[in-house]
């Protein structure tokens, strides 16, 4: 009897969870309603057969239950009957299916207007390149990637330098144009699947896959990677801005093309040695910081990350947080820098630095600060030497205050909240993995050993 | 049928006279299937224990400074594989296969004993090898159950390095493990029944375990030239899988492999491995069911052709794990298709179950509820099945939460509750004594409610778009702070669940001793496992003669006989076929 009672309550506090459940799709921002219709139609039906299953099963339970004095019927089989069942059945699932053969045939049917856009996944990022003037994305390989060259966009095809790439986690789309996204994957397999568009896609090395959608209204939406791709992979993510068509014209405008790319010259260190002398007054004329000043060390940092910090400072991605003392002095001094030249050649001669050892200021235990340092390892090198491929910089040589104040920065969300700073971003979540303070000293003790 | 003149001379038997031929190095099936079913509960522990802690990071994020990524991702990849290969299908075809086929076709044991002994010692190496990992440098691979190339074997995933290694090693050696048992059980099935025992007088549970095994011996050779294949692209540099690729900046040698490929071979297996778990379990639970219900499973002849018709399709579904891999996307329209029609042969098998209970006598014997529960809860599963195998609804719900409460739904909890069932069912049989009732009873309401506790609430993470496989979801723009909740208060329900099968072990160990020694046949079963001379029966399993079917296993509540059961090995009577036309039907 009880367990009668049970059944019921489980049937009708399934539907009672569903019903009051604020946890559904969220809102569609595609053209591809027609995919939650196919969801309606199943979840009517399927829920009308699990009513009917369950609750006949409850009555025949309470109905039939043991009595001493009755007998089962003896009924081998019913023809008809198992006939019947069969033949609904059938048409239910017939009911189903049709629907979404329907839907997926419109799915996999591009539109001949659609633009074009290609999305590349790599360890734990996402990059983007649109076809430029020509229309035509020029030809790519593995085998062309390097860090000049991380499209791996190939040197004989001239319809490669107008196209536009994207260097950076946000994807930018014209509200209600149709647009066909191909795929590829610098290395692992990875999924690009954005929830209000309802689309997904495994993105393969070595073969291009493709969705088509039309967004339907202006916003950010949230890039998720949702195909298993290593340590990284919850925070491998990106966004979506869909934009009216003059401010995503404009945006793209802003990017620069491949030819642009390949035509800069190299960056000029003697001018970045002068605009060095304001900086070198704080991190030290060899860049080997300064713990009174609370100025990190620069030696040994690569070029293209100290290049991104002080863009991050100057645009206000970086040292804008009210509690990051030391980051908004560095927003003033980075100002100083007049343009994206100064930066670059500034950037290229404190990475002609040597690095040098640091001395330890904390506590910790190097052993089970090795054990921390798996993960963190993946992107920054089993040596801490850094890896521009993933955007991770070098460890080794830093100071480790410095080290644990961003640590503590990125678990406080003081750095990396910035919703334009996706790479420190991916440092708020991996930050977390360390729970106390002890756990920082102890890697930290671990990186002075490298 | 000369295989029964041989088994009839018991003289032949030689009965092991020591400890070690006994207990060891035992060729009795019913001796080498309690090795197999306590060996897969103990690994299935360890798995409960990685769920246990998977499910802390996900309910508790920032709290345990023990589980980072790394670890994380590997708790996932061996709860997964250890769960579906060395609990279900050892337990299932290993555990119950071995204890029960040569006992329900009134044989003497199975064909290949020696190799049958074989079957366990290299699967119990193959548990070895895979718990060997977790001590190797750079531990257990992370790279999810479905071990996917390129990362499996690439820096960047959890060991990548041993533990990949030692994860397909482990697998080669369990396939073979498998291969062994598994022809010895299609063997027997078809050689050694008794006399009168046709293929359509069997148990459904022969049946159920006769065509997983079969779906076995097709599928597993799928993995096991992946794992090989897997292994040359580690080891040997070969590109069977790996494209030309740059890993974590570095340009690789590999050129012109394919990670898919890997996955139709994966999921050739893979799918078939769904129904190698799920045809054992659909067979013990009609068996049991008729039995508490005190009625014979209705529909027989269409119960044996949904399991046959079943592990037929299973074999071209596989490709429905893969809609939004990248492979060609017209395959969906076939895939899709095939898939849906697997619910009709499905649906019909519980249509048939639960008008089993129709018009019964339904004893709420424990193995009862857990059968019941199990109608419940595979019920739930295979709806859900519903969304997942159709195309266009699998695209916004794949690789999200929703499949996780499906598959778990499925065969996970469902199969599980069937093994309860099957264990309480089949204890008295094997232990000669009854386990305490109220415990078992406390264990299934604290299983059946708990999991679906976990799993209802999981399904709507997915509805949500929560990724799976993600070690903290962060914040995101479109998954409210709730769903954190949601999270904690299934982990809640999770460690309950967990903690809960203590009762069941603690029922089980104690019962051997304490139990209330039962009678002979105490459920009033009627397939033959039940009738031998000996509770639990001796070696040999028969006395001097074999015993002889005269029916089908379910005869219950045969109008004019008074019994409410009549054996297989009763010859057919006068008053039963006076009592009703309908009598001998099978």
């Amino acid at each position: 009897m009880k367990l009668v009672i049970v059944l019921v309550l489980l049937v009708v506090g399934s539907f009672v969870f569903h019903w009051l459940s604020p946890w559904w799709f969220t809102p569609l921002a595609s053209n591809w309603s027609t995919v939650d219709t196919t969801v309606d139609i199943t979840l009517y039906i399927t829920a009308f057969v699990f009513f009917a299953v369950n609750i006949f099963m409850a009555y025949a339970i309470y109905r039939y239950r043991f009595n001493a004095k009755r007998r089962a019927h003896y009924e081998p089989e019913n023809k008809k009957l198992e006939t019947w069942l069969t033949v609904i059945t059938a048409i239910g699932v017939a009911a189903m299916l049709a629907p979404g053969l329907i839907v997926w045939a419109d799915f996999i049917d591009v539109p001949e207007d659609a633009d074009v856009v290609e999305v590349v996944g790599q360890q734990w990022q996402w990059s983007f390149r649109f076809p430029g003037e020509d229309g035509k994305l020029g030809e790519v390989d593995a085998r062309y990637i390097g860090p000049e060259n991380p499209f791996g966009m190939s040197p004989d095809d001239p319809a490669g330098s107008d196209d536009v790439l994207v260097s950076s986690n946000e994807l930018h789309l014209p509200v209600d144009r149709p647009v066909k996204v191909n795929m590829r994957s610098k290395d692992v397999l990875h999924n690009f699947a954005v929830p209000q568009f309802r689309v997904k896609m495994d993105m393969v090395p070595g073969l291009v896959s493709y969705v088509w959608f039309t967004p339907t209204r202006t916003g950010k939406f949230d890039i998720l990677c949702m195909e298993l791709c290593g340590i990284g992979h919850y925070a491998m993510r990106g966004s979506v801005v869909v934009n009216e068509e003059e401010d995503f014209n404009a945006w793209l405008a802003q990017q620069p093309t491949w030819g642009q790319l390949q035509g800069r010259g190299p960056a000029d260190t003697v001018a970045g040695k002068a605009s060095y002398a304001v900086c070198g007054s704080c991190h030290g004329q060899s860049g080997e910081g300064n713990a009174a000043m609370n100025a990190p060390s620069l030696a040994g940092q690569s070029a293209w990350y100290v290049e991104r910090q002080l863009n991050y400072y100057r645009q206000g991605i970086r040292g804008a947080h009210e509690k990051d003392t030391y980051g908004q002095q560095m927003v003033g001094m980075a100002q100083t820098l007049p343009d994206d030249a100064a930066v670059r050649n500034v950037s290229a001669y404190i990475a002609t630095f040597t690095p040098h050892k640091v001395d330890s200021t904390l506590d910790g235990d190097p052993a089970r600060g090795k054990a921390h340092y798996t993960t963190c390892g993946a992107c920054h090198g089993a040596s801490a030497q850094g890896n521009y491929a993933l955007q991770a910089p070098r460890l080794a040589g830093q100071e480790d205050w410095y080290l644990k104040r961003q640590l503590q920065n990125f678990r406080e969300g003081v750095r990396g909240s910035h919703e334009a700073d996706s790479y420190g971003h991916q440092m708020v979540l991996m930050a977390r993995s360390l729970q106390n303070e002890q756990s920082i000293n102890d890697l930290l003790a671990y990186l002075n050993t490298l | 049928m000369q295989h029964v003149a041989i088994a009839d001379r018991p003289d032949e038997l030689h009965d092991p006279q020591t400890f070690i031929t006994k207990y060891i190095w035992s060729q009795d099936h019913k001796v080498i299937a309690i090795q197999y079913g306590g060996t897969a509960i103990f690994v299935g522990l360890v798995a409960l224990v990685l769920s246990g802690l998977m499910r802390l990071q996900l309910g508790f994020p920032d709290t345990f400074d023990f589980i980072d990524p790394n670890a994380y991702l590997q708790f996932v990849t061996m709860h997964g594989m250890i769960m579906v290969i060395y609990l279900l299908t050892a337990l299932l075809l290993g555990g119950f296969g071995n204890y029960l086929i040569p006992l329900m076709c009134g044989a003497r044991d199975m064909v290949f004993p020696f190799m049958n002994m074989l079957s366990y010692w290299v699967y119990l190496l193959s548990v070895i090898v895979l718990l060997a990992s977790f001590f190797v440098p750079g531990g257990p691979t992370g790279a999810g159950w479905t071990l996917y190339p390129p990362q499996a074997i690439l820096q960047g995933t959890p060991g990548y390095d041993w533990g990949i290694i030692l994860m397909l090693v482990s697998l080669a050696i369990f396939i073979v493990a498998f291969t062994m048992g598994g022809l010895n059980y299609v063997t027997t099935v078809l050689q050694a029944r008794t006399r009168g025992m046709t293929l359509m007088r069997m148990p459904l549970t022969i049946w159920g375990i006769f065509t997983a095994t079969v779906l076995g011996l097709l599928a597993f050779p799928a993995l096991l030239v992946s794992a090989i294949m897997m292994m040359l692209d580690k080891l040997a540099g070969t590109s069977f899988f790996m494209p030309a690729l740059v890993s974590l900046g570095e340009n690789l040698e590999y050129t012109g492999g394919s990670p898919v490929l890997f996955q139709h071979l994966f999921w050739f297996f893979g799918h078939p491995e769904v129904y190698i778990v799920a045809l054992p379990a659909f067979g013990m639970v009609s068996d049991v069911l008729a039995t508490h219900a005190r009625k014979n499973i209705f529909g027989y002849r269409m119960m044996v052709w949904a399991i046959v018709a079943i592990g037929g399709l299973s074999f071209i579904v596989w490709a429905h794990h893969m809609y939004v891999s990248g492979m060609h996307p017209a395959f969906g329209f076939f895939f899709a298709t095939t898939t849906l029609i697997i619910a009709v042969p499905t649906a019909i098998k519980v249509y048939n179950w639960i008008l089993t209970l129709w018009q019964g006598n339904i004893h709420l014997t424990v193995p009862m509820l857990f059968a019941i529960g199990f109608i419940f809860t595979f019920t739930h599963g295979g709806l859900t099945g519903l969304f997942l195998g159709n195309v266009t609804i699998d695209l916004p719900l794949s690789d999200t939460y929703f499949v996780v409460a499906h598959f778990h739904m499925v065969m996970g909890v469902s199969p599980i509750m069937v093994l309860f069932a099957a264990i309480y069912h089949w204890y008295p049989l094997m232990t000669g004594r009854m386990f305490n009732v109220a415990l078992g009873k406390a264990h299934f309401w604290f299983t059946f409610l708990g999991t679906y506790a976990i799993y209802l609430p999981m399904h709507y993470l997915g509805f949500l778009g929560v990724p799976r496989r993600y070690f903290a979801m962060g914040s995101t723009d479109f998954i409210p702070e709730s769903a954190q909740s949601l999270n904690a208060s299934i982990t809640v329900s999770a460690l309950i669940v967990g903690a809960s099968q203590l009762i069941f072990l603690y029922n089980v160990i104690w019962s051997l001793r304490n139990g209330e020694k039962c009678e002979r046949n105490p459920w009033g079963a009627t397939s033959l496992e039940w009738q031998t001379e000996h509770v639990p029966p001796h070696h040999g399993n028969w006395g001097a003669e074999l015993p002889t079917v005269h029916r089908w296993a379910y005869d219950f509540s045969v109008p004019g006989v008074e019994q409410d059961f009549i054996p297989q090995n009763h010859p057919v009577t006068a008053e039963e076929q006076t009592g009703g036309e309908e009598g001998e039907k099978a």
